[in-house]
């Protein structure tokens, strides 16, 4: 069982959760990511690692609340238990060698992975632009972390409701125009984002290295269930990644795999009783 | 004087028609009086060549003695004292190619039925069995990396023997491939529970959600005081065929199948773990895992099932009695088929499995025949999903993260006749050093494991 420490809401679809894991908290590295199981029917569902605290012996988490599970998940409160949590899992991000300058993208609720991403380089002196669009001006998140972890910060918001009108592939390549010089990119986001970055720099030949989520079961490379194909090769994300190449990625593919259980999904989200009866933890 | 019934005393099973669409048990275990007319089948041979067929080298003829006698908790004593899972080998153990195929009686007939034997002792224990007395402990720790039967069998002997053992399981439940891969129909999940069970009674700690490899390294379990580690982590990567179409939507490892089903227990609506019922799969390959898997999938609500095997019926790797319940259920098996192509439709989905005939050449020096395709058999089979059940190979996470440790070009871990890998201290084995192979033969493993580990701490403390 692992107890949560605290939990804040970052806007109406996404919350942040510190949760009680020491273990993990010791050797999680910026880029991995962990699998809950909420409880003894859930089911096992990975999420990027955002932050830890080894003094505390915690790790966050921050979740859109869009499935079944993670909407279940965002009933729980703090003091409450988790029944599994099992990590680290995956590779930790590389920071490219040599890297001076270095663009990290965060898209929606992306940008929770994109932050500890932004940490880490800033945390080796690496110079880093962050770009973080979302729809609208409700939905921003982690705005004050990224400042404080990157030289520039700059937003894109859809509608204009907030910093600069258009996307972040738009502001990537004012930047690029107006002559920054990146060593590489982070992308991390819906997948037509990362899609649309890596078109972006793929011109200039700057590594851009995206984080992906494809649906898996344990995590460990048992099931095959994330596999991707990453320069005509299969990887399996749980393990080969999640970070991967992002000229090498097939994007297209790796959209409508994601969509397997498209149609399930949907008839759970009109039958929700057991999202909100209750029964949690019961 | 013995029975000399030729037949094995049938077991009551239920009608394929019934069971290809409920996941309750397929056989049942013996009634007291069935047991006692199939001990009475036994010869009880001086020279017992069914222990020599055991890998874990139960005493046979003196368990059946004892049902002969009535005293099935002896029976029971008999089994357990070199088979910490009799529950799961009297249901899951190829019998007839090992103690059944080596009984005398199956000269002239058919052989006794040592394993519904054993089951019947295991299942009349279920629910009497006492609780095992912990042993006094001998002050020493063992950690074991994986709790399959291998990890289970390594563990239960280290127990009995004093050793404060901690099982660390990668999963959120204890029981490895019996858990995620056997099915509830072949083995059920409680029985396996049980034996688990079992085990935390002799004092064993079993740790969940523990990836060795990435949470603690081996070397981190030597520095928390273990002094010797067996590695039973099985072979768990799935292997697909490099055919184009495999990232198709609705191609699945048996293994994702498989642990959708058993473990996340994706069939019974209470549970979050979606699956897709799918209505014309094909499963590929000819073992276990693919009658497995068809049989799931029929259960699961799939109209057509196709097992896709390039060989003939006869070099079927999977059990006969698998095999027989799977025809019985009404799965229908390609023989001499291999599948060149998975097709799809515009979303992505499968559509449809391309095949090829194959035929049969002369056999090698093996004595083994091969396959060639048959030049312009290709042929379409409809289907909606397609299950690899191909085999599988041993995961890399302790071996890339665990300095000196040797592995064989097919990732397996290389062993000496002790267990021992190239490490001190480290032990091996079950599919982790085999490849894919049987639950029995993990077990055997886990037991010869246990004895070196046992010998080897032993002189390192001169005890």
């Amino acid at each position: 069982m692992f107890k949560i420490l605290g939990k804040r809401e970052l806007n109406e679809q996404v919350t942040l959760m510190e949760i009680e894991a020491p273990l993990i908290a010791k050797k999680v590295r910026a880029g991995q990511f962990i699998i809950f199981r909420i409880d003894e029917y859930g089911e096992r569902v990975p999420l990027t690692v955002a932050d830890r605290d080894t003094e505390k012996g915690s790790i966050t988490i921050i979740f859109q609340k869009v499935g079944r599970s993670t909407i279940m998940l965002g009933n729980l409160n703090e003091g409450d238990f988790i029944l599994d949590v099992v990590g680290p899992l995956g590779v930790p991000t590389e920071i490219p060698e040599g890297a001076k300058k270095v663009a990290v993208i965060g898209g929606g609720v992306g940008c929770a992975i994109a932050y500890p991403q932004a940490k880490a380089l800033c945390n080796s002196g690496i110079e880093v632009d962050v770009i973080a669009g979302f729809r609208n001006k409700d939905i921003v998140i982690l705005e004050d972390e990224m400042r404080a972890v990157s030289t520039n910060y700059y937003i894109t918001t859809d509608d204009g409701s907030y910093g600069t009108k258009g996307f972040v592939t738009n502001k990537l390549q004012e930047l690029i125009d107006a002559g920054n010089h990146y060593d590489a990119v982070i992308a991390i986001g819906p997948v037509p984002m990362m899609k649309f970055v890596c078109a972006v720099t793929k011109p200039y030949g700057i590594k851009t290295i995206v984080s992906l989520n494809p649906i898996m079961i344990d995590g460990t490379g048992m099931c095959g269930g994330c596999r991707v194909r990453v320069g005509g090769k299969i990887k399996y994300a749980c393990v080969d990644g999640p970070d991967f190449d992002g000229h090498e990625v097939d994007f297209d593919e790796l959209m409508k795999r994601n969509s397997a259980y498209r149609d399930i999904e949907q008839h759970d989200r009109e039958h929700i009783c057991r999202l909100t009866g209750g029964v949690v933890n019961a | 004087m013995p029975n000399m019934q030729p037949e094995k005393t049938p077991v009551r099973e239920q009608e394929p028609k019934v069971r290809a669409r409920n996941f309750k048990e397929v056989s049942s275990c013996y009634t007291d009086a069935e047991a006692l007319n199939e001990a009475q089948r036994c010869l009880n041979c001086k020279n017992k060549p069914c222990v020599s067929g055991c890998p874990v080298g139960v005493r046979i003829p003196e368990f059946i003695e004892k049902i002969r006698e009535g005293d099935i908790p002896a029976a029971y004593d008999i089994i357990k004292t070199t088979n910490g899972l009799p529950a799961v080998c009297g249901r899951v153990c190829p019998q007839e190619s090992q103690c059944e195929s080596k009984c005398v009686r199956g000269i002239k007939s058919e052989p006794v039925g040592i394993g519904r034997l054993e089951r019947y002792c295991a299942d009349y224990m279920a629910d009497k069995a006492p609780k095992s007395e912990k042993p006094a402990p001998n002050g020493h720790k063992v950690a074991i990396v994986g709790s399959g039967p291998s990890g289970l069998s390594c563990a239960s002997d280290l127990a009995k023997l004093g050793y404060e053992v901690t099982v660390f399981e990668a999963f959120h439940t204890a029981g490895g491939v019996l858990m995620y891969g056997i099915p509830e129909f072949r083995l059920p999940k409680a029985t396996v529970q049980r034996e688990v069970d079992g085990l935390r009674a002799l004092g064993v700690e079993i740790r969940t959600d523990m990836v060795i490899g990435k949470i603690l390294s081996v070397d981190e379990l030597f520095e928390m005081g273990y002094e010797a580690v067996f590695i039973g982590t099985g072979a768990g990567l799935p292997n697909f065929m490099g055919i184009d179409g495999e990232s198709l939507v609705g191609v699945y490892s048996a293994n994702e199948y498989l642990t959708r089903t058993n473990l996340m227990k994706a069939y019974l609506d209470d549970y979050d773990t979606p699956i897709n019922h799918e209505k014309k799969i094909a499963v590929v390959g000819g073992g276990n895992v693919a009658m497995d898997a068809a049989r799931s999938a029929l259960r699961l609500g799939a109209e057509k099932v196709y097992i896709v095997y390039r060989r003939s019926a006869d070099e079927m790797p999977a059990r006969r009695e698998e095999v027989h319940h799977a025809v019985e259920e009404g799965i229908e098996f390609r023989y001499l088929t291999n599948p060149v192509e998975i097709l799809g439709d515009e979303n992505g989905k499968v559509r449809g499995l391309k095949c090829v005939k194959m035929e049969l050449t002369e056999p090698d020096q093996s004595g083994r025949r091969g396959v060639k395709p048959i030049e312009g058999s290709e042929f379409e089979l409809e289907t909606d999903a397609v299950i690899m059940a191909i085999g599988t190979s041993p995961n890399p996470l302790i071996r890339s993260t665990t300095k000196g440790l040797e592995t064989n070009r097919r990732g397996c871990f290389v062993v000496d006749e002790n267990m021992l890998t190239t490490r001190e201290g480290v032990y091996a084995g079950g599919d982790a050093v085999t490849g894919a192979a049987t639950v029995i033969l993990a077990m055997g493993a886990g037991k010869s494991a246990a004895k070196s580990i046992d010998e080897y701490i032993k002189s390192k403390n001169n005890c």
